[in-house]
């Protein structure tokens, strides 16, 4: 294996070690993920942008900053990429649609300036789907990803590129964003930690909005400690964004490797109901016995309501995006159709041009369910089953301290399985989208594989209860140890 | 539930989406599907539920800000992505009041 | 004439800037003017990913202007979106409240030819301004958008349709423009759009139990455009329904030049607004304690100021309200009356000059209150040398517009252009005994009681005096002369 290689293997906490050590630069760590990059994403499709002299330029300066002594943090020197909806000064930002190629944002987001502001090198931006609506990255506008496990099979959606730039070793740390699933799936999909903080735990400064009360930024790791370390990052108020809360943000490395004994984990019979993927409940399963080895307790919890979060996700998500998605009319930036004859012909054409079909999709279902005459019946109905959705996670929390359960129905699914039909690639999300419901905090754990395909745990927690998530998560990393690197991209 | 053409047509013309005709059958299909999944919320007795709408506890938030001016972007920023400008206004067509 | 026969409903809806430093979602300054997108950001301009953050000065501002129109403040309020596309608005939605407005109730009264109205309040709400659209910036007919104005923050404050005349539009117009005024919360122009109004006009026949069809009139930018727009689109409705045509529920835009209204195309299917509760936002949230703290910050209102000048002052109701209507004429007045005692005489002098002379100057000069050279202690010693005799009141008036234009001391203004007045007999009854003495024939008429020549002897004593005698002196020294001297 050569050095380059050796080096783009190591997890994020191992280079921040070595960094710190002296033992690498972080021009090395760029020039190997670069390289990495090369020589593999022509078959992952991870990325949409790299930023390969911009992320030289800022790795001199950390490798400087090293060797002057005043290294900023465990994220100083290490190479980082962004699903393309984090607005990123002066580089292209297009959330994975047309209607936005050759955008460039005149600041850095929140996440990003925090993320810069700890000393990180960013790569690049990350494929999606467009706007985020997807559950399988097929809805990018501009390349399909491809699972580094199964280059036939879904990285998962809507952070596809963010999980599958992990998998395929090309970077150590990533962010994406977790609206119904978002960031939970695709780690799963691909073997790596993904967390969903609780809502406003994260500011959504600079984050291309989808479904405003839903979405949350959130970091992918290859382990928990790395997850760890970018959302301890990221994480706290912020002044551009009032929906951030006033919390002191918990230190989430520091009470890492706090063991899972005595912890009380909550199983929801629902969770477990049919349509599960026997490789999936088997790896969940043993991964709650691993647990009750560790010292935790089992408890049967009921969340009665969860078969009624698909459609009140729906309508929520559409609703919220068809006005999100108003500002994009040709008139400011973004695609302008050409040729147009008035004012509603440009943004009638520009939108129809512009946007793909799921986008559209949504726009239209979301546009409906906020219409005159229906606006009690869908969005306002949805929004008290929310209600009721987030006591039956109340009620469980009497009782335990984590919920555990199944990120996903199954595996990884091949490429173009689901696109047929929207409802069926809705209900990948039927696990993760309650979570988003409650304004929970929740994350995606490797737990084993199936077929040959990883498979992840879902923890869900206390609001604000990131610190507990990722010590229960990390407890069992521990046992299993971290998803092993997959071999399809190392075949010939 | 099922939607029928006309009111896809009404939507699209509300939401300023130019849709074609395969677009608008294909739609009427499947968002009546959807309805069809969301008929389910129908069973719930919320008469007496709030609704969730704001996810942070009241007082949790971030606090007001201080009626402080703050930098601008300069003009060429701000018209920097624009796909149409004239002087220092973004350009549209004509606009009939 | 059947617009008799009908009786006239109207609502106003007014929107109003407030003078606050920076924009309502961000930092932008809310000073425009110059160049188109100068004073932007991403916010304002709707750039993706960015967020509203809400201006505490805002709040603080509707509440001041809730608690002084006597409505309910809100504990907690709920911005809402409204939803439609428009190149003014850049995110395609203007946020704004709906079904939780931070105030609601209320009302003021008005006087209308010497009438009492109250008029309800429905809500106060604070909400965004839109950009602006600037027609035919280019050869080709193209339409410009300037977006300095977008989030510049707006009170729309939304009457009961207790309104039933233009009159009484205009009245009620005034007064809460003389309110927010009295606030500081709005500078109240009316011409450049930082407070405009909105009017809904619906007539319906005397005795009938039900409402008409209400068309909304916009683009009213002066009191006088406000009364023409509602007498005309009274006299269209009830040409309407004397024709037994249907009244259309729509938008009409106010034509100034040819005094008419017209229907607004660009509006026809603005009115499916989707309205949700702004998720970007949490709830505005306002303690009673707050309440309290800015209802001390109270200022005293015009009705009352008025009300004080009648009671404390004896001031005539009229006088009392034209003072009490603008703040710092009415500053103006207290301050000046309090170098002067505070004595009821002293006050209604100086509201006479003030309503009298000063206006006259303010409404030849257009000058607002902080831009006279007058100073309360200007007036004040006008005032007390007019009283000491001093002066007479056609001197006064030269060292008051003096004043009122450069600033110059009152004292040193009557030495410079000698307006001491002269009220020594001695010199006066030199001046009679001459000006009689060189008009004999005139002295014998008048003496003969064929005509009372008194005036014209006054007159030239005067103008011998280069009008700067004593008239009481005068006066009586002429009695005693020419009756039987
Ligand atoms: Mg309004
Ligand atoms: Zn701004």
């Amino acid at each position: 294996m050569s050095a380059a290689a050796e080096l783009t293997g190591l997890s994020l906490r191992a280079v921040s070690q070595r960094l710190q050590a002296g033992q690498v630069s972080s021009r090395e760590l760029v020039e190997a993920c670069l390289s990495r990059i090369e020589a593999t994403d022509g078959r992952v499709g991870a990325f949409l942008h790299v930023t390969a002299a911009a992320a030289r330029a800022a790795a001199a300066e950390s490798d400087a900053r090293q060797a002057a002594g005043r290294r900023l943090g465990p994220l100083d020197g290490v190479p980082v990429a962004l699903k393309d909806l984090f607005l990123t000064k002066g580089v292209p930002t297009t959330a994975g649609s047309k209607l936005l190629e050759g955008f460039i944002p005149p600041v850095d987001g929140t996440a990003v300036a925090r993320l810069k502001g700890a000393g990180a090198v960013l790569l690049g931006k990350l494929n999606m789907d467009e706007f985020a609506m997807g559950s399988s990255n097929e809805n990018s506008a501009f390349r399909p990803c491809h699972n580094p496990w199964d280059l036939t099979r879904t990285p998962g959606g809507s952070s596809g590129g963010s999980a599958a730039a992990l998998a395929a070793r090309q970077v150590y740390g990533t962010l994406g964003s977790d609206t119904g699933g978002s960031i939970r799936l695709p780690a799963s999909f691909c073997g790596v930690v993904g967390v969903k903080p609780t809502w406003g735990r994260v500011s959504r400064s600079g984050v291309v909005a989808f479904a405003s009360s839903l979405d949350q930024p959130g970091p992918l790791g290859r382990e928990v400690w790395d997850a760890a370390a970018l959302l301890q990052a990221i994480a706290g108020q912020d002044p551009a964004d009032q929906t951030t809360s006033a919390r002191p943000v918990d230190d989430y490395l520091g009470g890492l490797e706090g063991g899972a004994g005595g912890l009380r984990i909550g199983v929801p019979a629902e969770w477990f109901q049919g349509g599960l993927e026997p490789g999936v409940e088997a790896a969940v399963r043993a991964a709650l016995a691993t647990y009750q080895r560790l010292g935790a307790t089992l408890v049967e919890i009921s969340l009665p309501h969860s078969r009624y979060g698909i459609g009140a996700y729906y309508l929520i998500a559409t609703a919220e995006a068809s006005s999100n998605l108003a500002r994009y009319d040709g008139v400011r930036f973004g695609h302008r159709a050409a040729g147009v004859r008035g004012l509603k012909e440009l943004y009638a054409e520009s939108r129809a041009q512009g946007f793909g079909a799921e986008p559209k999709r949504r726009i239209m279902l979301g546009t409906y369910a906020l219409s005159s005459g229906y606006y009690d019946a869908y969005y306002l109905r949805a929004q008290k089953v929310r209600t009721l959705i987030r006591r039956d996670f109340d009620a469980a929390f009497a009782r335990c301290d984590v919920v555990a359960g199944p990120v996903a129905p199954g595996p990884a699914f091949r490429l173009g399985e689901k696109t047929g039909d929207p409802l069926q690639m809705y209900l990948a999300d039927i696990f993760t989208i309650t979570c988003n419901l409650a304004a929970l905090p929740g994350l995606s754990v490797p737990c084993g594989l199936s077929g040959g395909l990883p498979v992840g745990l879902q923890l869900v927690g206390r609001p604000f209860d990131e610190a507990g998530l990722l010590r229960a998560a990390r407890a069992l990393e521990r046992e299993l140890g971290p998803s092993p690197a997959p071999a399809a991209l190392e075949a010939p | 539930m099922s939607l029928t053409l006309d009111e896809v047509r009404r939507i699209a013309r509300l939401a300023r989406l130019r849709l074609s005709p395969e677009e608008e059958a294909a739609f009427v299909g499947q968002l009546s599907a959807i309805l069809d999944h969301v008929a389910l919320l129908g069973e719930l007795d919320v008469s007496q539920v709030e609704p969730m709408t704001h996810a942070l506890a009241a007082g949790e938030a971030s606090p007001l800000r201080q009626d402080v001016p703050l930098p601008c972007l300069t003009t060429e920023e701000a018209l920097a992505n624009a796909p149409a400008r004239e002087g220092s206004c973004f350009k549209v067509p004509r606009i009939i009041e | 004439m059947p617009v008799q026969d009908f009786q006239v409903v109207l609502g106003l809806e007014v929107h109003a800037q407030l003078l606050t430093r920076t924009k309502i979602f961000c930092g932008c300054p809310t000073t425009f003017g110059g160049q188109p997108n100068t004073h932007v950001c991403p916010v304002c301009l709707g750039l993706p990913g960015v967020l509203p953050v809400l201006n505490r000065k805002v709040v603080e501002f509707a509440v001041l202007t809730g608690l002084a129109l006597g409505c309910a403040i809100r504990e907690k309020s709920v911005f809402a979106r409204k939803n439609y596309f428009y190149p003014d608005l850049p995110k395609g939605y203007q946020v704004s409240q709906y079904e939780a407005p931070i105030c609601e109730g209320g009302g003021l009264t008005v006087t209308v030819d010497g009438r009492e109205k109250h008029v309800r309040l429905t809500r106060i709400h604070m909400e965004e301004d839109a950009g602006k659209n600037l027609h035919d910036v280019s050869a080709d007919g193209s339409s410009g958008v300037d977006l300095n104005r977008a989030g510049v923050p707006l009170l729309e404050i939304v009457s009961e349709p207790d309104l039933r005349s233009a009159e009484e539009a205009v009245e009620y117009l005034k007064a809460l423009r003389a309110i927010l005024l009295t606030l500081g919360v709005n500078d109240g122009n009316l011409e450049e759009g930082s407070f405009r109004c909105d009017a809904n006009v619906s007539v319906m026949r005397h005795g009938a139990t039900q409402y008409g069809t209400r068309a909304e009139i916009k683009n009213m930018n002066s009191f006088r455009y406000l009364r023409q727009a509602v007498e005309y689109e009274v006299r269209r409705q009830v040409e309407l329904v004397e024709a037994g045509l249907p009244v259309p529920q729509e938008t009409r835009l106010f034509d100034p030049v040819r005094g008419e209204t017209r229907s607004m195309r660009s509006k026809e299917d603005a009115h499916d607004y989707r309205y949700f509760p702004e998720p970007d936002l949490p709830p505005v949230l306002v303690s009673p304690a707050e309440v309290e703290r800015v209802r001390a910050t109270l200022p005293e209102l015009p009705r009352a100021r008025a009300a004080r000048y009648v009671a404390a002052l004896g001031l005539p109701p009229s006088d009392a309200a034209l003072l009490a209507g603008d703040r710092a004429t009415a500053d103006f007045f207290d301050a000046t009356v309090a170098l002067r005692g505070g004595a009821a005489e002293g006050a209604r002098q100086a509201a006479n000059w003030l309503n009298g002379e000063v206006a006259r100057l303010v409404n030849e000069t257009g000058l607002a209150p902080g831009a006279w050279k007058l100073t309360p202690a200007h007036l004040a010693a006008v005032l007390s040398l007019l009283d000491a005799g001093a002066i007479n009141a056609a001197g006064a008036k030269v060292v008051v517009e003096e004043a009122f234009r450069s600033g110059a001391d009152p004292a040193e203004v009557i030495q410079r252009r000698g307006l001491t007045q002269v009220s020594d007999t001695g010199a006066i009854e030199a001046v009679v005994a001459g000006v009689l003495a060189a008009a004999p024939a005139e002295v014998e008429r008048h003496r003969s009681g064929k005509k009372d020549l008194t005036g014209f002897f006054v007159g030239q004593v005067m103008k011998a005096l280069k009008g700067q005698g004593n008239p009481a002196v005068v006066n009586a020294l002429l009695k005693k002369k020419l009756g039987g001297g």
